[in-house]
């Protein structure tokens, strides 16, 4: 019996290492230890051996189906890694394959640049300002130095609904109301849409858009406007980008400035987009004159301020490269997506 | 301004390169706009004499030169008709270089040619700069020339920079206040310019003329000279070569000095027929009403009491400061000349100029405000440039009118607060340098600074300070940040916080920002069906729009969508979803100015968008602002729209009426189609403000489900006209406090439904917060529904 134990557990063991299929090993585990299986078939046999053999003979029995356990147990693990396996192999997929979205909307590169230039002037403790774009002549001319007739009108073409109400041309009206509205200290950027009565091109469009910054408070020197502008180009075109100041005139600040950057194509070495001059051109600014600041109830003998006026598309067409402004109010889908 | 340099040479020594110069000229405030090098192009082209000229062997039209280029006499072929033997021509030499080329060594039919002699047109320059110059063939020199010479000394060749002139400094607008600058900008010596009138006709002035200034305000000063023997004919080639370089054309010796006096000294000058000027007198006074005077352009103009004119015992003989008038008008018979040299008030010359439409140079400087003690040195210039160059005698004295004597300005001079406003350090030193050489009076003892008469700019501290910022260098201040100033909170408004919310909203649902602009034509109404009597027609109007298409501001995004939308569909994209937040502008009863209402516009069309897109779009966007009551109402009387597609949207406000807050739907097909935008376009317009009003972004958490919820379905039969919103209120209404949420699942209509009926079915869930719920308790409410529901809407369970 001892030998026919042994002969079961070679044969079983044999099988099993050799057996490919989960159900191949369950015929298997049914045909050894099942009810009518080999080894229990030889237990049954149990019966006819003499008490001495039965001890031995049973704790062997015991022995081999413990062996036999184990071994089927082992080859289910091994059969599971390898059916799985090849269940991982059959479903390979084509992972380079597009995936799939449900797409979400683009910003316009005009909101993206405002968002930029609000996130850094918040940055800075600026509020956000807004007025109207239907405004009086008295706040977007003659409140900021600029009466009836001067010279200066002529360099901005204006829009009139009447003699006394224009399309606001600058957003510098809202400094005008932010400024006879509140006492200093004052921090906010005007943003907002603007109108001149310019010809639709490539570069033109009679309706875009600005950001305005104005400062007011005690000791308030030109150069925190230096700094200020620095710090603002620095964020919008890069760490490494430098401005300039050229002297100018407005009317609404004394001294005045135009402010270029270097240029974003070439770091200001001279390049197609800066037509080799490398500087370009994106800004005015100067001291708030004091004409201004009086005409809003702020004494300029106490009190001095900074503001500066910037054009939204100009620096989205630099910023993108975008070569002609009209893309920028024709919203082609295939031209939004892009940002 | 278009300076040439060796007219600004006159007066400063210009000792850097061109570029350097103009590049400093930018940085102190003249900004350059550009620079014209006449002879940047030409090289080794030389004067050259004709010495003999012989006909071409093989050629009837060419001929064959000798030319005497001083060192060597060279053989050259010409084809050049104008030429004879004797000329002195310019000379191109083998090697030279021209603005289109270069001259080599050639062969003309057999014959060689040692160079080419030229046109002013291969040259680059025109009539205007060389106005002896034939219309067609070689340039034949006028007068003695040393053979050999460069031409571009020869032709007086010059550099013009052409400056930006900002509007506060009318006395840049000329030659010697951009020397003045230029003297500054370098550190040279600004040579003032000194003038000498022999006046050699004698007699006295008070005996030609008396003038009266009867409107002291609009002309505070008026000088006038006479000049007699007048010979009226050209002026020399170097003036017509400056004028010409300048901008202007050269026309005769009179009216070429005025002008170069005009570029020169900044001050405009007239000059009239003396002889026409009746009663021996200048008037200077407001047009009368109904007069009227023939410019010297030939136009007849109607004048207005606004107007100030130049006027005679009898009548206007010029518009001051804008035009001359024909009576007076200088010719070729003028024998007496009278000049004028006055100052006039810039505004008036500006309103005058434009109600005429006229701009001359002269109204171009007048009406910036000039300096009205530059009369009195300018009309001396012009009496010394009317003699030295022999076109008449100069009678003895000035008849200067000066009504309104220049007031000196005395400013405290302090550079302690020109540092702390500029946030510099610069010293007093180098400020006064910098007030005395732009001509300032300082006075260091009592710490005055009096600005010269040219500088009308200069009235205040902020003023001085930009001056020393120019000179000093805008870019030599160092930056600083506000330090130490009181710190401010930035932070959005509640307003803008929402815009950003709408925004992200809106892209999180596919959409596409778009931006259109803000005026539109009238037309737009009739293109979307808005009726005749609709006060969406009652827009803010342009009164000088660039066109009818711009010339009203929208009070409605939906054309503008829809133009959007069509651009796409016209370019043969599939589909589209696009929104826009602007502004749409609603004239006010009584106020000047409008409503400005924000409003989002939304558009769609393709892909898988349909009406209940559109409304999920806007759904979506009620939940994330919080805005938890509002009502869809159907809407059919809107004509842009599809009458069963369109709905309008109401929100509740804070003070619990419902207000309208948007329209959507999908837009007529008439629309579509005047439109050209597809059949199935969908469009929602809603009032931000509104939403805004109603919004809540005040958050409560909610405790999640511990127990299981049991869901029911259920599938009636309905009225076709009953709406599934009335449908879902009344189940809510009767669900009992354990009805979670009734959630329509299918809308059925057709075989097994009768006509006019149709199925909806609803997928009902209770749950209690405490317990699960039992089954006879969810029966017990669902009876109750289908009772109400039957009763109310005669819904039968299906």
């Amino acid at each position: 019996m001892k030998q026919q134990l042994e002969a079961i557990k070679n044969q079983a063991m044999e099988k099993l290492a050799r057996v490919s299929s989960i159900r191949e090993l369950e015929d298997l585990k049914v045909a050894y230890l099942g009810k009518k299986g080999e080894l229990t078939g030889i237990l049954k046999q149990m019966g006819t051996l003499s008490p001495e053999e039965r001890p031995v003979i049973g704790q062997l029995a015991n022995e081999v189906r413990f062996a036999l356990e184990e071994s089927i147990s082992q080859a289910k693990d091994r059969l599971i890694k390898e059916e799985r396996s090849i269940r991982l192999k059959n479903e390979t997929i084509d992972v380079t394959m597009p995936g799939k979205v449900k797409s979400i909307g683009r910003r316009h590169p005009l909101t993206i640049v405002l968002d930029e230039l609000k996130d850094i002037f918040l940055g800075m403790g600026y509020e956000i300002a807004e007025g109207p774009e239907i405004e009086l002549d008295y706040n977007n001319f003659e409140a900021l130095n600029i009466p009836k007739n001067h010279p200066a009108r002529d360099t901005q073409d204006t829009f009139y609904i009447s003699e006394n109400v224009v399309l606001r041309t600058h957003t510098s009206p809202v400094q005008i109301r932010h400024m006879m509205s509140h006492k200093p200290p004052i921090r906010i950027i005007c943003p907002g849409r603007v109108y001149r009565s310019d010809a639709v091109d490539a570069t033109h469009s009679p309706v875009f858009h600005q950001v305005e910054g104005l400062v007011v408070d005690k000791n308030v020197t030109m150069g925190d406007l230096v700094g200020t502008l620095q710090a603002f180009a620095k964020g919008i075109f890069g760490e490494n980008t430098r401005i300039r100041l050229r002297p100018h005139h407005f009317p609404f600040t004394e001294p005045s400035a135009e402010v270029d950057v270097s240029c974003w194509g070439c770091g200001g070495s001279g390049c197609r987009i800066c037509k080799g001059e490398g500087w370009i051109e994106i800004l005015g600014a100067g001291m708030v004159h004091p004409n201004v600041l009086r005409v809003c109830g702020i004494d300029p003998d106490v009190y001095s301020g900074f503001a500066f006026g910037l054009g939204i598309e100009r620096i989205a067409m630099g910023k993108f490269g975008i070569d002609d402004m009209r893309l920028l109010f024709e919203n082609d889908i295939r031209f939004l997506r892009q940002f | 301004m278009k300076a040439p340099i060796k007219w600004l040479k006159d007066y400063v020594d210009i000792n850097v390169s061109v570029k350097e110069y103009t590049d400093k000229m930018t940085m102190s405030g003249s900004k350059v706009e550009g620079v014209e090098d006449m002879g940047k192009d030409i090289e080794k082209v030389v004067v050259g004499k004709i010495v003999s000229m012989e006909a071409h062997p093989n050629a009837d039209k060419l001929r064959v030169c000798r030319v005497d280029v001083g060192n060597e006499i060279l053989q050259i072929v010409t084809g050049a008709p104008n030429v004879k033997e004797g000329d002195l021509i310019p000379l191109a030499l083998v090697g030279a270089k021209l603005p289109d080329g270069e001259i080599r060594l050639s062969k003309l039919r057999g014959v060689e040619s040692y160079g080419m002699m030229c046109s002013i047109d291969e040259l680059k320059l025109t009539k205007d700069y060389l106005p002896d110059a034939p219309d067609y063939g070689v340039y034949v020199f006028s007068g003695e020339q040393k053979l050999g010479a460069d031409v571009r000394e020869a032709l007086d060749l010059d550099t013009v920079v052409e400056f930006e002139i900002t509007s506060n400094r009318p006395d840049c607008l000329s030659i010697i206040g951009l020397a003045r600058e230029t003297a500054v900008t370098l550190g040279t010596e600004f040579r003032k310019p000194e003038v000498k009138v022999r006046e050699e006709a004698g007699g006295d002035i008070n005996d030609y003329i008396s003038i009266e200034i009867k409107d002291p305000e609009l002309c505070p000063r008026y000088a006038a000279r006479v000049v007699k023997d007048v010979k009226i004919g050209p002026s020399p080639a170097w003036m017509q070569r400056r004028l010409a370089a300048a901008g202007m054309r050269p026309i005769n010796n009179i009216v070429d000095i005025t002008n170069y006096v005009m570029l020169e000294y900044g001050q405009p000058l007239h000059a009239f027929d003396y002889d026409q000027i009746q009663g021996s007198r200048i008037i200077v006074r407001r047009a009368k009403e109904g007069e009227t005077i023939r410019t010297l352009d030939g136009q007849d103009r109607m004048l207005d009491t606004e107007m100030l004119m130049i006027c005679d015992e009898n009548r206007p003989v010029a518009v001051a400061g804008v035009m001359g008038g024909e009576n007076s008008e200088v010719t070729e018979n003028t024998k007496t000349l009278l000049l004028e040299s006055a100052n006039f008030k810039g505004s008036s010359v500006r309103m005058t100029g434009k109600k005429m439409g006229l701009r001359s140079e002269a109204a171009i400087r007048f009406e910036k405000g000039l300096d009205i003690e530059n009369t009195i040195p300018a009309i001396n210039r012009c009496a010394e440039l009317i003699e030295l160059l022999g076109a008449g005698k100069v009678v003895r004295g000035i008849a200067d009118c000066n009504c309104k004597s220049y007031e000196k300005r005395v400013l405290k001079f302090e550079p302690d607060r020109i540092n702390s406003f500029l946030g510099t350090q610069i010293e007093t030193g180098t400020m006064v340098k910098i007030f005395r050489d732009l001509g300032f009076e300082v006075d260091e003892k009592d710490m005055t600074l009096v600005p010269p008469s040219f500088r009308n700019d200069i009235v205040e501290f902020a003023d001085l300070c930009e001056e020393v910022a120019r000179f000093y260098g805008y870019n030599n201040i160092k930056p600083s940040l506000l330090s130490g100033k009181e710190a401010t909170q930035g932070r959005k408004t509640y307003k803008q916080r929402m815009e950003d919310i709408i925004r992200s909203t809106m892209m999180a649902c596919g959409l596409n920002e778009a931006y259109t602009i803000s005026f539109t034509s009238p037309k737009v109404f009739d293109l979307i069906n808005v009726p005749e009597d609709n006060k969406l027609r009652n827009a803010v109007v342009i009164s000088n729009p660039l066109g009818e298409d711009y010339s009203i501001m929208r009070t409605t995004t939906i054309p503008d969508m829809l133009k959007v939308l069509s651009i796409n569909y016209s370019r043969n994209i599939p589909e589209a979803e696009l929104f826009e937040l602007s502004y749409v502008y609603l004239p006010i009863e009584g106020d000047a100015l409008a409503d400005e209402r924000e409003t989002l516009t939304i558009g769609m069309y393709g892909g898988s968008n349909d009406y209940f897109v559109i409304k999920g779009v806007i759904e979506e966007l009620l939940s994330v602002m919080g805005i938890k009551s509002f009502e869809f109402r159907p809407a059919n009387d809107d004509p842009t729209f599809h009458p069963g597609r369109t709905a309008r949207l109401y929100v509740k406000g804070k003070d619990n009426e419902y207000k309208y807050a948007a329209i959507l739907g999908e837009i007529h097909p008439e629309v579509a189609e005047k439109t050209e935008c597809p059949e199935r376009t969908y469009v929602a317009m809603a009032d931000v403000h509104v939403l805004i009003e109603a919004s809540d972004t005040g958050r409560q958490y909610k405790q999640l489900p511990k127990f299981p919820a049991i869901t029911r379905d259920m599938a009636i039969v309905v009225r076709d006209d009953i709406f599934v919103a009335q449908l879902i209120d009344a189940i809510n209404q009767k669900g009992g406090e354990f009805l979670e949420e009734a959630k329509l699942f299918d809308v059925y209509k057709g075989a097994q439904v009768p006509e006019g009926m149709k199925s909806v079915a609803f997928a009902l869930s209770f749950r209690a917060a405490d317990r699960t719920l039992k089954d006879e308790e969810v029966n017990i409410a669902m009876e109750r529904i289908l009772k109400h529901l039957n009763r109310n809407f005669d819904a039968q369970l299906r």
